[in-house]
């Protein structure tokens, strides 16, 4: 009855989600958007962070429409199908603080968990560390929530606080429409635009927004999560989500062959780098952050989509976490780690584990 | 008289913990979960079909009771 209902939710449903991700991805970095970066939460949030002047590293600045679209297709499609459900008041603060911890640790590998897998399928080796680091975080998630670990309950609570992060995503297109790109200049009104580096590419404008909008609906139904893929499968030996996540894999991978996008090696791959201990040190942190958020980012952009406060605060969190990251010098880049970036590897998983240990009260 | 976990207001994947745990303690009878998300009832059913489990849904208002039998 359930999955007459809802056909996403069905085994097939999330392999059709995994398979679709993994053929626009690629084609987004044909269309424009950078290598093995087709869609990467973590990096789009941070060039976002960039467009609006949170951080000012140049090459790294541009409203992403993709995100747009995730939040903005998942609010419709939640409405469509009448589960936009306005919830808020579990542990805010405390996913402020995992989001922006998140966003640092994927900054230290170079992507989230989408990206991890997209760099995989583009023949980026570095990968396999950030996926390990990223299984490993996820890990010890699984286990801080079977010994009890929560964030409390959420309250039900007023539509327009389900709607806040919704207007924003819609603010930030309004703002896009009024300071589009301008070629060569380096801001448009309020905007910042990237005129070199991974800023600077982009699918088309329209492309991107489309695109966002389907996976949108397509997770949205689906509950497509990265995290959730992994922590499932460590806690209950469920691969419901995992097969979507690994058909994202192959799909991204066969679509790169086609398309002459893969190079495999672990030198001078793009937007990686090679130090290996950090690529998955950095996505420990970021797996065990999401883990015990709930979500990996894209399904916090979901969530935030359909009503969810408490994840629309973990996107805000990864916001300004990515402004620290690149004002503090914790971002890496292709020559390595930043100066900063493997003590705030150490700050941020010593949080976790405070918060993990410390959150611990049985829900009544 | 059933066993009635309120998961309402949990955020993924504490209503299936606390489903899965009230399975381990009652091999058999019924379980009443209270979710207020599609996805938690959807987690739910899904987790406890595969223990064996058969699932009624039903929705009250905005949120739902699952109805967890097994003889």
């Amino acid at each position: 009855m359930t999955s007459f209902k809802n056909f996403f939710a069905t085994r097939w449903g999330i392999i059709a989600v995994g398979a679709i991700i993994g053929i626009f991805a690629p084609f987004l970095q044909k269309w424009g958007n950078p290598a093995n970066m087709g869609i990467c939460v973590a990096c789009f949030d941070r060039d976002i962070a960039g467009a609006l002047g949170l951080h000012r590293a140049a090459v790294v600045q541009y409203m992403r429409p993709e995100i747009i679209g995730f939040v903005l297709g998942s609010l419709i499609t939640a409405y469509a199908f009448k589960e936009f459900r306005a919830r808020a008041g579990s542990g805010p603060i405390v996913r402020f603080v995992l989001g922006a911890f998140a966003m640092i640790g994927a900054l230290v590998f170079l992507g989230c968990p989408w990206r991890a897998v997209l760099r995989l399928a583009g023949g980026d080796w570095n990968a396999i560390f950030g996926l390990l680091g990223l299984i490993g975080g996820v890990w010890v998630g699984a286990l801080f929530l079977k010994g009890g670990y929560n964030l409390g309950r959420s309250q039900k609570t007023h539509t327009s606080v389900g709607w806040l992060l919704p207007l924003i995503m819609l603010g930030f297109l309004v703002l896009m429409l009024i300071f589009p790109k301008i070629q060569g200049q380096e801001k448009s009104g309020v905007l910042f635009y990237s005129v070199k580096g991974p800023g600077s590419m982009h699918a088309p404008f329209f492309v991107s927004l489309v695109i966002g909008l389907l996976i949108g609906f397509l997770a949205q139904r689906s509950r497509f999560c990265t995290m959730g893929a992994i922590r499932d499968f460590v806690l209950f030996k469920q691969t419901h989500l995992l097969s979507g996540f690994i058909t994202l894999v192959v799909v991204a991978f066969i679509v790169n062959l086609i398309l002459g996008q893969f190079n495999p090696g672990f030198a001078k791959q793009p937007v990686a780098h090679t130090m290996s201990l950090w690529n998955f040190g950095g996505m420990v942190l970021a797996g065990l952050a999401f883990a015990l958020a709930g979500g990996c980012p894209g399904r916090q952009l979901f969530l935030a989509g359909e009503g969810d406060g408490d994840a629309a605060v973990f996107v805000m969190g990864m916001i300004v976490g990515a402004g620290f990251a690149h004002n503090f010098g914790l971002a890496s880049s292709p020559d390595g780690v930043g100066p900063y970036g493997i003590a705030s590897v150490i700050i941020g998983l010593l949080t976790c584990l405070f918060i993990g240990f410390t959150m611990r009260k049985e829900v009544a | 008289m059933s066993k009635i976990v309120d998961a309402r207001g949990l955020s993924c994947p504490q209503p299936v913990l606390l489903a899965l745990s009230e399975i381990k303690k009652f091999n058999k009878g019924e379980i009443v979960i209270l979710v207020d998300t599609d996805t938690s009832k959807e987690n739910v059913s899904r987790a406890a079909a595969t223990q064996g489990w058969n699932v009624e849904v039903e929705r009250v208002e905005e949120e739902y009771r699952l109805v967890l039998r097994k003889d």
